[in-house]
């Protein structure tokens, strides 16, 4: 498969994966909305998945062995978390948190 | 009705613009594809969360059994968004595909919040072009960040923390909504131990699998029993 078949598939995929998550309520759950299991997963399973590829992703962003053992990805996570929850604007936090964290990179410390 | 359509859809502008734009400068200068993906992307996919992972992904060249299950969980939340519209949409006839592949965080909160009169079929049609516009701004962000990052010539090393810091947003947002951190240690524990036990091309789904068969453990233990009060005190 070639680079370019290879994203079409990609995209294809990715697409009708997405596009199944909005659709399944329609097709399956209409009679089991009051079913406790899927409240139950409704409550809990969004935040635990954001949990879960916010600490992957973070843990991959980060140097453990270099100087900064780990801080390069943490210090601009918590930067990003406390700009958060003191202003609460998604963009505003994002790109603080972004930008310190090119900042470290490549001062190449 | 486009006017009013593109009053209440102002505030999705002023959102969708930048997130799209973050996508497709990260788009274009994280891989090598054509630049006109990332519009591409906006419009046959259109998930801004999904679409950020999907570079990564991209990057790494990750299989498509991979790609499937991580772009299912991470809109998993959109499974439970359908379920508070199936009597909104109903009878709205071939619209109704296009307002079920629309739906998006912000679409879902604009309809689900917004007045609605009494005239089903004018409702569903503004519901329709709401939808219509959201994704519009969307795919003009897309292009426009797609466009720059081709062009500008910037070093953009690091640029993929923006991915990690989106999440920890959502996260953050979870925990706001739902008040309780249970679930939130629950999968940051997960992904702990599944970067532990596991090589990098299987953490993630290592974690997920993890995740639900807590969740469901817990739904059994909770239901197992006579009732939730009860087994509170004993």
């Amino acid at each position: 498969m070639g680079e370019s078949g290879y994203l079409a598939a990609f995209i294809v995929v990715a697409a009708a994966a997405t596009f199944a998550t909005r659709v399944i309520p329609f097709l399956f759950f209409a009679r089991h909305t009051e079913h406790p299991l899927v409240r139950h997963l409704g409550r809990y399973l969004p935040a635990a998945v954001m949990a879960l590829l916010a600490t992957v992703f973070l843990q991959r962003s980060a140097d453990w062995n270099g100087l900064w053992m780990g801080f390069d990805a943490l210090l601009p996570g918590a930067l990003v978390i406390i700009i958060h929850l003191w202003r609460r604007n998604a963009l505003l936090s994002i790109a603080v948190g972004t930008i310190s964290y090119m900042a470290i990179q490549q001062a190449g410390i | 009705m486009n006017q009013s359509v593109f009053r209440l859809t102002l505030p999705i502008l002023f959102g969708y613009l930048p997130l799209g734009m973050a996508f497709g400068v990260l788009f274009t200068t994280q891989l090598d594809y054509a630049w006109w993906t990332a519009p591409l992307m906006g419009i046959v996919i259109y998930a801004g969360a999904g679409q950020i992972l999907a570079v990564s992904l991209l990057a790494l060249n990750a299989g498509l059994l991979e790609v499937c299950i991580a772009m299912f969980v991470l809109n998993a939340r959109h499974l439970f968004y359908g379920l508070s519209l199936l009597g909104q949409f109903k009878g709205a006839g071939w619209r109704k595909l296009y307002l079920i592949f629309g739906l998006t965080d912000e679409t879902y909160s604009l309809l689900t919040s917004r007045p609605r009169g009494t005239d089903r079929a004018y409702e569903q049609e503004l519901d329709f072009r709401i939808t219509g516009f959201n994704q519009c701004y969307w795919v003009v962000g897309c292009t426009i960040g797609a466009l720059l990052g081709e062009n500008v010539v910037f070093d953009s090393t690091g640029i993929e923390f923006a991915l990690v810091a989106l999440f920890l947003v959502l996260t953050l947002e979870q925990f706001k909504a739902l008040g309780e951190g249970f679930p939130i240690w629950l999968g940051a524990a997960a992904a702990g131990v599944a970067m532990l036990m596991l090589p990098s091309a299987h953490q993630l789904i290592g974690a997920i699998a993890l995740v639900t068969a807590a969740l469901l453990v817990q739904y059994r233990k909770s239901h197992g029993q006579p009732s939730e009060e009860e087994s509170k005190h004993g």
